[in-house]
């Protein structure tokens, strides 16, 4: 078992740089998920850690081994790709046993280490069988056998359940996070799925357009986002921004003429106009009076646990969206009332999109 | 889709066995005619069913040395040349297009599409066209007279090689860094995934090159001035030059026969995968 660490790892395609100076510590058997927009580089980041790109400048180390030379194979690694990667010639037998036949493992050595992991698995009775007669679970399965059997230091993942149905996606995401506890692994996860990414990792590296934003756990992803871009991409639906005035007092915001959000605290800040964040799961129902938002309905979405309100602002045709818990009866086009708790706003410099406070 | 209909299904076939009745009817012939005795062919009208004379002229063709005066080989002799001549060219067409393709699709080294243009374009030069630089450069080597000198001319193959590339790009690039992954270096992974891989295609083109190399015609000609090596395609033409009597017939057309066959073996036994090679995309 072995750690990660990168440090201003950069990547560039001639002239055009992807990935712009990625640092960060992972733990010996942490599980990591790199989650991003798709185009950000958090697959690129992967294939250098893997070892299938090449690293412009910086390092990458595994344990306490510099592996930016290295070839994939001497470093200790084993990864599951989003398609298989299957070889579809071969049984599944063939298929987990590959690599350890390179290695020049014993017949029984392989056997018993194959057999272990189909056990784990559950895929026991179809090691005989071509991959083309499996199902896309039963394959997803077979690509994580043929990391298993490794016993590597490191488990990569490269999208692995983007190609699963949803029913099945979400039984294979616990059987992941199940398997990584129980062996311990250090694994580093790359999906566009925030909820795969906040279920999955024991700790979020969010990247855009090639940097970090931020690196930390789901809950501290959520309850303080560093960025607009965080707030926005963790948790949903997306939170709602607004900009608003800060009055002279530094703690009572205005928005939109009308509401008025008081603070605990007073910020620190010489800006006047901010931009404020507010979860939809955040937002209350509240009767008319001082402080409220009065929102235009225009679409109810019911999901019973929950109920979704999107509608805009009155007076200013901002978008929002409300989530108001259980089965709520508002019509489209009607005018609700909602008011922001003042414990839990987000505020962020709307130049920079850093957090303040 | 067209309909059903009895009178149209009935056309259908009306069509295919004319069709088949127009191609196999020389086939016919052929066969009849080197089943009668020599004087038999010599008449006219020429005999339409097939005579008893089968099993004799089988022995003399393939056994006897004397078809045209005696200088000729007996035509085993030829089938085995025309043998190793194709499946020469036709194994060592796969093997060099199979490396060849294998580079210029997986490697990065300077020059590297303009090393696939030069293939290319050498696919507009046929044989004929390089023959007498070819014949000088196998004639220096001292290859003239061998199945050296028959094959190796021919196994540079531009289609085969372009047929590989195009197999070996729909190959998903994962499979690739899977493998390297796992271990494999180049050339075991050319070994180990590539070639199943491409099995199906493989057979399709040894079938069409087999073909190729069993009609090689002017170039066997050329080169060959031994009688022990004349090829059986190049050799039928010789039959037919006969100065001072009329060619054998049944003679010539048995060793048609016996010509036709190894191909059509070749065919029927590898119909299967070849239909695979050529329809086949999903890898």
């Amino acid at each position: 078992m072995a750690g990660i660490a990168l440090s201003d790892l950069r990547k560039s395609y001639g002239p055009t740089e992807v990935l712009h100076g990625i640092g960060g510590e992972i733990e010996d058997g942490e599980f990591i998920v790199i989650v991003g927009p798709s185009g950000c580089g958090k697959s690129t980041l992967l294939r250098m850690v893997a070892g299938l790109e090449t690293v412009t400048s910086g390092e990458i180390r595994i344990g306490d081994r510099r592996v930016n030379e290295l070839e994939p194979a001497e470093r200790d690694i084993a990864m599951v790709f989003q398609n298989y990667a299957l070889y579809p010639h071969m049984s599944v037998f063939g298929n987990m046993s590959y690599g350890l036949k390179i290695k020049g493992l014993s017949r029984d050595e392989i056997k018993t280490r194959v057999e272990a992991a189909a056990d784990i698995l559950e895929i026991r009775p179809f090691l005989d069988r071509k991959p083309r007669q499996l199902s896309g679970g039963q394959r997803q399965r077979v690509a994580m056998g043929r990391a298993i059997v490794r016993e590597p230091e490191v488990f990569l993942f490269d999208e692995p359940l983007s190609n699963l149905d949803a029913k099945l996606r979400v039984q294979m995401r616990l059987e992941i996070k199940k398997l990584q506890r129980r062996l311990g692994t250090t694994s580093i996860y790359v999906t566009h799925d925030q909820v795969e990414a906040m279920t999955l990792g024991d700790r979020l590296m969010v990247l855009n357009a090639g940097n970090v934003e931020q690196f930390g756990s789901p809950i501290e992803l959520y309850e303080r986002p560093e960025t607009i871009f965080v707030a926005g991409f963790i948790g949903s639906p997306a939170m709602n921004f607004l900009p608003v005035s800060l009055l002279d007092d530094r703690r009572t915001m205005q928005i939109a003429g009308t509401l008025q959000v008081v603070l605990e605290a007073q910020v620190s800040t010489g800006l006047n106009d901010l931009t404020l964040g507010i979860r939809p799961e955040h937002m209350v129902e509240a009767s008319d009076g001082e402080g409220v938002l009065k929102i235009n309905v225009e679409v109810v979405e019911q999901l019973g646990a929950e109920t979704l309100v999107h509608g805009t602002l009155s007076g200013n045709e901002h978008a929002l969206t409300a989530s108001l818990p259980g089965v709520r009866r508002i019509e489209a086009g009607s005018e609700i009332t909602l008011a922001v708790p003042g414990d839990k706003v987000h505020l962020f410099d709307p130049s920079t999109g850093k957090r303040l406070g | 889709m067209v309909e059903n209909r009895r009178y149209l299904d009935l056309l259908a076939h009306l069509v295919l066995i004319f069709g088949i009745a127009i191609v196999a009817f020389p086939i016919w012939v052929t066969f009849v005619a080197s089943t009668h005795a020599d004087v038999r062919m010599q008449q006219v009208p020429l005999p339409l069913m097939p005579g008893d004379r089968f099993w004799e002229n089988l022995t003399i063709t393939l056994f006897g040395s004397g078809l045209a005066g005696s200088e000729t080989a007996p035509v085993w002799r030829m089938l085995l040349n025309s043998l190793v001549m194709a499946l020469t060219i036709a194994g060592g067409k796969i093997l060099i297009s199979l490396l060849s393709a294998f580079a210029i699709v997986y490697f990065k080294f300077p020059f590297r599409m303009g090393f696939f243009w030069m293939i290319f374009i050498t696919l507009m030069l046929p044989v004929e066209v390089r023959i007498l630089p070819t014949f000088e450069v196998v004639a220096n080597l001292g290859m003239l007279n061998s199945y050296w000198g028959l094959s190796i001319p021919l196994i540079a193959s531009a289609t085969a090689t372009f047929m590989f590339r195009q197999v070996f790009l729909t190959v998903p690039d994962e499979l690739l860094e899977s493998a390297r992954v796992d271990g494999a270096g180049p050339m075991r992974f050319f070994w180990d995934i590539l070639l199943p891989l491409s099995r199906t295609n493989i057979a399709a083109l040894f079938v069409i090159l087999f073909i190729y190399g069993w009609n090689q015609y002017i170039w066997p000609l050329l080169i060959t001035t031994d009688q022990d090596m004349y090829t059986i395609v190049m050799a039928m033409k010789q039959m037919l030059e006969t100065s001072e009597e009329a060619p054998r017939w049944n003679i010539v057309m048995m060793t048609a026969i016996l010509a036709m066959l190894p191909p059509v073996v070749v065919v029927i036994a590898m119909q299967k995968l070849f239909v695979q090679g050529l329809t086949e995309t999903e890898k």
